[in-house]
């Protein structure tokens, strides 16, 4: 069955947004569809591009810092009809730290100045001044009962509206915002969280899950089932995360979740 | 022949910021000319190539060794140089490394005679925060410096040349003139997008590297011209050479170390040593018998095999190492050794930004090792490695004997450490009797 299967992978603003190794979520997308005969094609989307959600099974966007983040939002802005559109069809959407903020209702500097996001999460992020000290560690959560691993970095703290799900629940580091252990949003088939490390290449049953879901948008009943990998390695630095994150090294300077 | 001596040099002063808050400004009072060096890459390198040049020019030289470039690693630089009623020998130049979050307070304890920067990079992220932190931090720093300071600028980097905008004294600006060189590859990371103050896009006639080159911005703004500068520069595995332009004339040197960054760090050293009044003719004796820093491109021999260590603790520093590697057809024995310390960066999602694809070609056989090694062997199977030989978590010297193993004797080891790592590196390079490679020749 030589059918060919296609997903189209755009990545916003991968010159601005590529704070924290977030290529590697990219790389990690092309990889494992490539092995199991998936083209994936991976289109950067820059400022000002004529490009529509249309055609697209996965948007990656990463994390920038604030005045990157600013600089992308009036562009952003311009597509975020467009982008709501495609997440109600359920178009598939892995949103990293900046992104997920930008994806939430708005973004709110420590200088009060308001940041508006496109409102895909119901959520609001708020960085509460620069004396308080960043979320920054090695992070542990549950997803649907398997741990995701990753790397946190960031100043503004996230609530969830009532009735927003999260992502994950936090086991080992700050999450969304230290205090309601919860770590990341999702809506349909979108997906915000502030892991990176890169997220992907080290979750790669999360990285399935965003080929799977995008695979039975497009293909319906007629999606391919993903064949097991040789994940060794993935799985390694997998279990290498959990450890950096229980190290003593990691309590002793406060970083555990309470 | 002469053995490496043990990592920790920030101990003594330690202990005297404790006892005496006061200590360093009261030394430091006694100085002839202090000269500062800060930038996310080529400090060390770039402060022993200018305590070199200044101790040919026949000055007492006080300089703060590899890595120990906090507030305190100064202090014990000074207080090791100081006899026992607290005196400094007279006509002393302080040569001080600064770490670039910790530059205002050194320069109030050490205020520059001249103070260089080199570039401004993304490094250690959890550690330094964001490149706009940094920046804001040095123009702060600046409102502290001496009125009659000297600024040492590499204004191929934007970032770097808009310092010269917000200082009032004088300044030496020192670049890459050569039309020649090669420019950085496609889609290679790099931070200063555009200009902070005017939101401008940073546009390249040329890119080197990261955000270095020929830069311009469509409201006008462009890359003065260097005062101090290289061209015709020619890049070869045993050394770079270029022509040094002073403003006094230029001269012809040769490096005993490669790479674009090389000839930065020698630009950096003589626009700092030409501001202290330096002549030409001694500034280039000293670069071409500079000697490196250990993890800085210094080469060792170690049971019989040859052994190049070149620290890569960010994206940028590391894709530079990493093109002194990729000459046509050559191949090499790698041990990457990934470190998740403080010091290192507790995150390690910087290897993703590094260009490890097109060293793939060039790798003969690679061990990983360090806290992170397994995450490192992940990233070398995205970038098309060949499978490592082994992945030793942690044990350090472990790692260090099976990569060893695995190189025939007179072939050569290259390896790729963080800075904890490196520090381990050379302390059991101490242990193991390694020996710096001109020492033996």
């Amino acid at each position: 069955m030589s059918a060919n299967w296609r997903l189209n992978v755009a990545v916003l603003y991968p010159e601005l947004l590529n704070l924290y190794g977030d290529r590697g979520n990219a790389r990690a997308l092309e990889r494992r569809c490539q092995a199991r005969g998936i083209d994936a094609e991976i289109t950067p989307v820059v400022i000002g591009d004529h490009w529509s959600p249309d055609d697209t099974d996965i948007i990656l966007v990463g994390g920038g810092q604030d005045r990157e983040q600013r600089r992308v939002q009036s562009d952003l802005h311009r597509r975020g009809a467009a982008l709501r559109d495609y997440i109600e069809d359920d178009g598939v959407v892995l949103a990293v730290c900046g992104g997920f903020q930008l994806f939430g209702q708005h973004y709110r500097g420590w200088d009060g100045e308001i940041m508006e996001g496109i409102a895909i999460f119901d959520a609001v992020a708020a960085h509460p001044g620069p004396s308080i000290q960043r979320c920054v560690g090695n992070v542990v959560a549950i997803w649907e009962g398997e741990t995701v691993v990753g790397f946190e970095n960031h100043g503004g703290r996230t609530y969830l509206n009532e009735g927003q799900q999260a992502f994950a629940s936090v086991v080992s580091g700050f999450g969304n915002n230290g205090g309601d252990g919860l770590e990341g949003a999702r809506r349909r088939n979108a997906f915000g969280t502030y892991l990176h490390g890169a997220v992907l290449p080290k979750n790669p049953r999360l990285a399935d899950r965003l080929i799977a879901l995008a695979l039975q948008r497009r293909y319906g009943s007629d999606a391919p089932a993903l064949s097991p990998l040789d994940d060794r390695a993935a799985l390694r630095a997998h279990a290498e995360a959990l450890r950096a994150a229980f190290s003593p090294a990691e309590s002793a300077i406060g970083r555990r979740f309470a | 022949m002469r053995s490496l001596g043990s990592g920790g040099t920030a101990l003594p002063g330690l202990v005297v910021e404790r006892l005496h808050d006061g200590a360093a400004g009261a030394l430091a009072g006694q100085l002839s000319a202090t000269a500062l060096i800060t930038g996310t890459n080529g400090k060390t390198t770039s402060a022993a190539m200018l305590a070199r040049i200044l101790r040919a020019d026949d000055r007492a030289v006080i300089h703060n060794r590899s890595g120990s470039n906090l507030m305190r690693g100064v202090t014990a630089s000074l207080v090791e140089a100081a006899s026992l009623l607290g005196t400094l020998p007279r006509r002393t130049t302080a040569v001080f490394e600064a770490d670039e979050a910790a530059l205002s307070a050194i320069a109030a304890a050490a205020p520059p005679s001249v103070a260089v920067f080199t570039n401004l990079m993304r490094d250690q992220l959890d550690r330094y925060g964001e490149i706009e932190t940094i920046a804001r931090r040095w123009t702060e720093a600046l409102g502290g410096f001496p009125g009659d300071a000297t600024l040492a600028l590499n204004i191929d980097d934007p970032l770097i040349a808009s310092l010269e905008s917000q200082w009032s004294g004088s300044s030496v600006r020192y670049g890459i003139e050569d039309p020649d060189v090669p420019p950085a590859p496609e889609g290679e990371i790099m931070d200063a997008v555009w200009d902070p103050e005017t939101q401008d896009e940073f546009r390249y006639t040329r890119r080197y590297f990261a955000q270095l080159g020929r830069w311009h911005t469509d409201a006008g703004a462009r890359r003065p011209v260097p005062q101090v500068a290289a061209d015709q520069i020619d890049n070869a595995e045993q050394g770079v050479s270029f022509t040094l332009r002073f403003p006094a004339g230029e001269r012809t040197l040769s490096l005993p170390a490669e790479g674009l960054y090389s000839v930065y760090n020698a630009l950096a050293a003589a626009a700092a040593a030409t501001a202290l009044g330096v002549p030409p003719d001694t500034i280039c004796s000293a670069l071409e018998s500079h000697q490196a820093a250990f993890g800085r491109q210094e080469d060792l021999l170690v049971n019989q095999r040859r052994v190049r260590v070149l620290l890569g603790k960010n994206p940028s520093g590391l894709n530079q190492a990493l093109r002194t590697l990729q000459a046509p057809g050559e191949r090499h024995h790698l041990l990457i050794l990934l470190n998740d310390g403080v010091a290192d960066g507790v995150d390690v999602s910087w290897i993703w930004d590094v260009d490890w694809e097109s060293q793939a070609p060039h790798c003969r056989s690679v061990v990983v090792g360090g806290d992170r090694a397994a995450d490192m062997a992940l990233r070398l199977e995205y970038a098309g490695f060949p499978a490592p030989r082994a992945e030793v978590t942690r044990d350090t010297g472990e790692a260090l004997s099976r990569a060893l193993s695995g190189v025939p004797e007179h072939e050569q080891l290259v390896i790729l450490p963080t800075y904890t790592a490196m520090l381990e590196v050379r302390q059991r390079f101490g242990r193991m009797g390694a020996s710096r490679l001109w020492d033996v020749a």
